[in-house]
Formats: structure tokens, C-alpha cells, sequence
């Protein structure tokens, strides 16, 4: 049952249709030898439902419910905040007094570059593919709920941070799972929440952020460029030093290069979307049309419009991780008075991830014609197929972004598990070091193996991040609603101020 | 009211000749002096989410090496008569001298001249540049 889900793609948040890189006699010794243990929690995690001919995973269901909960709950925060998230990245409230701190824009931007990856390209061709075009409409309706998972988490996130006496910050789902909870008499269920968050964060980190970016974005190199077919081992290698040079060597110049080329890479990305769109902007009116019939009623879609349905959600809340609690670790940096702000500049998140980019990605494959159902072209060589239709030579600029994007994620990711690893261990150059070479190993073997099954229990670990981060945001949301209430009355009696 | 002079210090020797010129004249005009340290910073800078968490950390550090390089050459001045005050602050040179200039309501800005002329100078600009496009008071450029 496993396989069938994996196979049709449906249960990897990054999964192409690419096939793993390589297998050999050592790898397959490793799957078989581990299989049986991690293929239960694979299938827990990923426990799907048959809906209408295809499987829905309940996980996504459980991401999915929470977003309309919290947008609820939250009066439509996305929508009637919009404005507000839009000032604050843009510095309009930021005190010059600050200044050298970080700003609501660099938290977004280092948040972004963790989230905008292979999902954008890879994932949406996958959900083009199996849902047809209506599955955009899902994507976009589960990204703009997202938005709601992704304020809550990033607010409760900078709330309960630990400061320490140096001036450095820990923040994120550990620390406002066991200290949010403990405030309600709840220590023990907080810590115990926060312990399982921890350790499949430890586990997402080395898997989805890391061993497989590393896995996909050599299986995109070596099909470009020969010379490394069957050398995962060197890829591995190599991005396990530039990895190890920016998180153990602290040399940040290449990390800080990356920051840099991967927010270029993301607007080349869009503008050459874009491009293609106004290329045929004569198909624009159809292709929008297709999009709206394609969700409602679908052709060609195995499960019809709940198929399109299931395929949208999925892609989106693999892509833009609301509801996951990663990016509360990376927002919990800022320097604010209140922490609602962060929560106001997180939402743009699920927006720029999921309803722009990837959104664009769907565009391009819709117009230029390229989905066809039942033929084997999903994943990003759909999306390379679209975009190599008006601008031959694209999927050269795809496989860099690729290599790229995997490399910031697994930036952001090799982070994210580090606090996990800390909170767990305790602070410590010595223990943050033993994760951190850990990590590195990581990279090389998730490039040079076909280990399926360590692959699939990792990916899934990161979405059992989800189970308690939402168990506790239910819990906790009172208090982000007082916080909220707290801040609009400051906005609406002049106490905050713009600067500018 | 004495009249306040904005000198752009960062410890070189061009900002060490800007002090000297910016004091002989405080001395005849019967001027203040207000070094400013600028710390280059852009709020629209990206870093790894290690760095985000220990932004804090590192201003407060990169604050005491700026006021420990311009301090001292402030009490020297202080103690040669004439009256100055200094600060360090992270932003945009240019932006900054011309924002603190505003803010005391001073009549000049010093600067000293690095003295580039290389291609990546005139490519990127320099601080003299953007004071005299900027500036809300007079500049006077220290070769």
C-alpha cells in the first residue's frame, strides 16, 4: 500500500517523479535492513484515506483544517492584515533607533528561502499532472488559508523566545509548546509536545531538508551534466563542504552569496513566468477558465474535482510548510515589541510561496499546453517541458535554481534542526558541533544512496512536526488572540506609530 | 548658540585628516564637534537564520568597537578645548550623516576622502557623492 501511495507521487512534499538517484548492492542491503522499522511510521504519518480513486493522507487534512480554523478564529487575518504585513516588511514602523538589528524583511527573506524551493517547481508539476489545471484553484485557496497557520505560529514563536544573557535567541514550537502550556498547568503534555516536536525536527532536518534536496538536485545536475551520472558520492561531497564551510566553518560570505543569488533565482523564476504568460496572453483568458472549470469539474482527473481538490492542498501545504512550525524558529530573531508584527510579516509566506510562485508555475504549464494526462511527464521535467516550449535552454536556469534552492533549504534547515538538537541536549559548541558533522554526513549519503525508506521516514517526520505544533497552536490561540487584540488597539489609539 | 559641525569618522587615516581640519576650524569658529561612527547596514540584507539569532549579539559588539575607536579621539579632543561629542550608529553613510546633521540642526558636514579612484569607486559611488546629492547643510570634503 505504501508503495502505491509513494509511487503516485503523492506522499513526498518535494517529490518530482524524478526517480531516487542511484541503487546499488550497499544501498539496497541498508533499505531492506531498515524497511520494516520505518515503513509503520511512514504509513502512520502518512495514513491516507481512499477518496474518489485516489488516496488522501490525513495529515494534509489535518494541516488543511487547521488553516480554516485559525483563519476563522482570526477574522480573516490574511486578508484584513494584508495591508498592515505589507508596511511592516516595507520598514514604514521600524524604529531607526534599531537599526543593525534584524529588520521584519530579513526575518521574511531567511524564512522564504527555506520554504521557496523544489516544491515550487517540482511539486506544483506533480499536482498539474494528477489534478489537472483545477488543482491550481486548491493551491491557491490552501495557500491563502496557510496564511493564518503561518501568523499564528510565527507570533506564539517570538512570544515565548528565550533571550539569553549573550544576546543570542532560541525561539520556535519547542519553546512555546513547553513554555505556552506549562502557563496553563499543562508542563508535562507541553514538554512531552515539544520533545516529540523536537525529534522529528531533528529527523525532518536530516531528511527532507537535507537528504533529499541533496538526492533531487543531483538527479537534475546529473541529467544536465554527464560527467556526474553515477557519481553521487563526488555531488555529495562537494555540497557537504560548502555546507560544512558556511554552518561549521561560520564562513558566512557563501551562505551569504546564496542568500542573495536565491532571491534572484526566484525573480528570474517568476519573470520568465511571467514572460511566457504574456508571450501567449491570448491563451491567458483560457487557460484561467480551464483553472476555474478544471476545479469544479475536471476532465481527464482520476477523482474528479475532489482528485483536483486533494492534489491542490497537498502541493500546497508541502510547499509552503504552514502548520509545520519551521519558520517560527527563523522569525523568532526579530527585534520587536510585539510579537504579533512577526506574525503580520509571516503571512506573506504562504503568499509569495504558494500563490505567487507556485502559481505562476501552474500558469505556465496551463498555457503553453504542456500537461497530458496518463504521459509519463510530471514532476519538474513537466514544468522544465513548459517552460522549454517558449524559451529553449530554460531547463539548464531549472536545474541551477534547483541546486540552489536545495542549498538554502538545507541552510535553513541544518538551523532549524541545530535548535531542535540544542533544546534536546543543551546548548553547547561541543554538542552543536556533533549535530552539525552529523549533518554533513547527511548530505553525502542522501546524494550517493537510493535509500528510499530512510528517505520516506525522514520526509515523514517532517510532517509529524505538524502533529504537535497544531495540537499546541489549538491551545495556545487564545493567547495569540489577546496578543492580537492587545496590538490593534495600540495601532488604532496612535500608540504605534509609523516611523516613515 | 554654537554652532555644530557633523564629522564622518571610522578610525581611518582620510577620517583622521577630516577630525584635524574639522578641529583647526571648531577652534577658530568657537565650535562643537559630533563624530559619527557609521556602521554599514542595509535593512534589506539577507542572512542565515544563525545569523538572525545572533544579529543582536553581534550589533551590541560591533556598537563597542566603533565607540572604542572613536572615543578615545573625542576625549582627546575634549581635552584640547574643544567641545565634542561622537556616537556610532548602524546605517547608510550618507543617508546618516545627512539624517544626524537634521537632527542637531549642524552647519556642515566633514568628510575625509578615501582617495580611490579606482573603477569599483566610481562604479559604487562614494560617501562624498552621496553628500553632496543628500546633504541638507554644506559639506566640506578633506582630501
Amino acid at each position: 500500500m505504501l508503495k502505491s501511495i509513494l509511487g503516485a507521487g503523492a506522499s513526498l512534499p518535494f517529490m518530482t517523479g524524478v526517480a531516487f538517484a542511484q541503487s546499488d548492492g550497499v544501498d539496497q542491503a541498508i533499505s531492506d535492513a531498515i524497511a520494516p522499522i520505518v515503513n509503520p511510521i511512514v504509513s502512520l504519518v502518512f495514513y491516507s484515506v481512499p477518496v474518489f480513486g485516489t488516496n488522501f493522507p490525513l495529515i494534509v487534512g489535518w494541516l488543511v483544517i487547521a488553516a480554516v480554523v485559525f483563519t476563522v478564529y482570526f477574522g480573516f487575518i490574511q486578508f484584513r492584515g494584508f495591508k498592515h504585513s505589507i508596511e511592516l516588511v516595507r520598514g514604514d514602523y521600524f524604529d531607526p533607533k534599531d537599526a543593525g538589528e534584524v529588520t521584519p524583511f530579513q526575518a521574511l527573506a531567511t524564512a522564504l528561502s527555506g520554504t521557496v524551493g523544489l516544491g515550487n517547481i517540482a511539486g506544483v508539476g506533480v499536482a498539474v499532472y494528477l489534478g489537472g489545471p483545477g488543482a491550481t484553484f486548491w493551491m491557491i485557496l490552501a495557500g491563502l488559508l496557510g496564511m493564518a497557520s503561518k501568523f499564528t505560529e510565527c507570533t506564539l514563536g517570538v512570544h515565548y523566545r528565550n533571550e539569553y544573557k549573550d544576546g543570542t535567541v532560541s525561539g520556535g514550537p519547542m519553546y512555546y509548546l513547553s513554555k505556552g502550556l506549562s502557563e496553563d498547568g499543562k508542563a508535562a503534555l507541553g514538554k512531552f509536545l515539544a520533545i516529540f516536536f523536537s525529534i522529528c525536527c531533528i529527523g525532518g532536518a536530516l531528511g527532507g531538508g537535507n537528504m533529499f534536496q541533496a538526492n533531487q538536485s543531483f538527479a537534475q545536475i546529473s541529467s544536465i551534466i554527464p560527467f556526474f551520472e553515477g557519481k553521487g558520492w563526488l555531488f555529495g561531497l562537494i555540497m557537504a563542504a560548502l555546507v560544512g564551510i558556511v554552518i561549521i566553518g561560520g564562513i558566512k560570505s557563501i551562505a551569504r552569496v546564496t542568500e542573495k543569488v536565491v532571491p534572484a533565482m526566484a525573480i528570474i523564476y517568476v519573470g520568465a513566468a511571467l514572460i511566457i504568460i504574456l508571450m501567449n496572453v491570448g491563451e491567458l483568458p483560457a487557460a484561467i477558465s480551464a483553472i476555474f472549470t478544471g476545479a469544479f469539474s475536471p476532465t481527464a482527473v482520476a477523482g474528479g474535482a475532489i482528485g483536483a481538490l486533494i492534489q491542490g492542498f497537498k502541493r500546497a501545504a508541502f510547499s509552503n510548510e504552514a502548520g509545520i512550525g519551521s519558520a517560527s524558529i527563523a522569525h523568532s530573531a526579530v527585534v520587536t515589541k510585539h510579537p504579533v508584527t512577526e506574525g503580520y510579516v509571516a503571512l506573506l509566506e504562504p503568499f509569495i510561496d504558494t500563490v505567487v510562485i507556485c502559481t505562476m508555475t501552474s500558469l505556465v504549464i496551463t498555457i503553453t499546453g504542456s500537461w497530458v494526462p496518463d504521459s509519463g511527464v510530471t514532476g519538474i521535467a513537466l514544468t522544465s517541458k513548459a517552460f522549454e516550449a517558449d524559451i529553449s535552454g530554460f531547463g539548464y536556469v531549472l536545474a541551477i535554481a534547483a541546486v540552489l534552492f536545495a542549498f538554502s533549504t538545507m541552510i535553513s534547515w541544518s538551523y532549524y534542526g541545530l535548535k531542535a538538537w540544542t533544546y534536546m541536549f543543551g546548548e553547547g559548541k561541543a554538542k552543536e558541533l556533533v549535530f552539525k558533522a552529523i549533518f554533513c554526513v547527511f548530505v553525502v549519503i542522501g546524494a550517493s544512496m537510493s535509500l528510499g525508506p530512510v528517505i520516506d521516514f525522514s520526509d515523514a517526520m517532517i510532517f509529524a512536526m505538524a502533529i504537535a505544533n497544531i495540537i499546541g497552536l489549538y491551545m495556545l490561540m487564545p493567547k495569540v488572540k489577546a496578543l492580537l487584540a492587545d496590538y490593534q488597539a495600540r495601532l488604532a489609539s496612535g500608540e504605534i506609530k509609523k516611523i516613515k | 548658540m554654537t554652532d555644530i559641525f557633523i564629522v564622518g569618522f571610522d578610525g581611518s587615516d582620510a577620517a583622521q585628516r577630516a577630525v584635524d581640519f574639522a578641529a583647526a576650524r571648531a577652534k577658530l569658529a568657537k565650535a562643537k564637534l559630533h563624530l559619527v561612527q557609521v556602521l554599514e547596514w542595509s535593512p534589506y540584507s539577507f542572512h542565515t537564520p544563525e545569523e538572525l539569532a545572533e544579529r543582536h549579539k553581534r550589533r551590541e559588539q560591533e556598537l563597542d568597537r566603533a565607540n572604542g575607536i572613536v572615543q578615545p579621539v573625542t576625549d582627546k579632543l575634549n581635552a584640547s578645548g574643544i567641545e565634542t561629542t561622537c556616537e556610532a550608529r548602524h546605517g547608510n553613510a550618507g543617508e546618516l550623516l545627512s539624517a544626524i546633521a537634521e537632527e542637531k540642526s549642524a552647519v556642515q558636514i566633514i568628510v575625509g576622502r578615501a582617495g580611490g579612484s579606482g573603477l569599483a569607486n566610481r562604479l559604487l559611488g562614494s560617501l562624498a557623492i552621496t553628500l553632496a546629492q543628500a546633504s541638507p547643510v554644506p559639506v566640506t570634503i578633506v582630501p
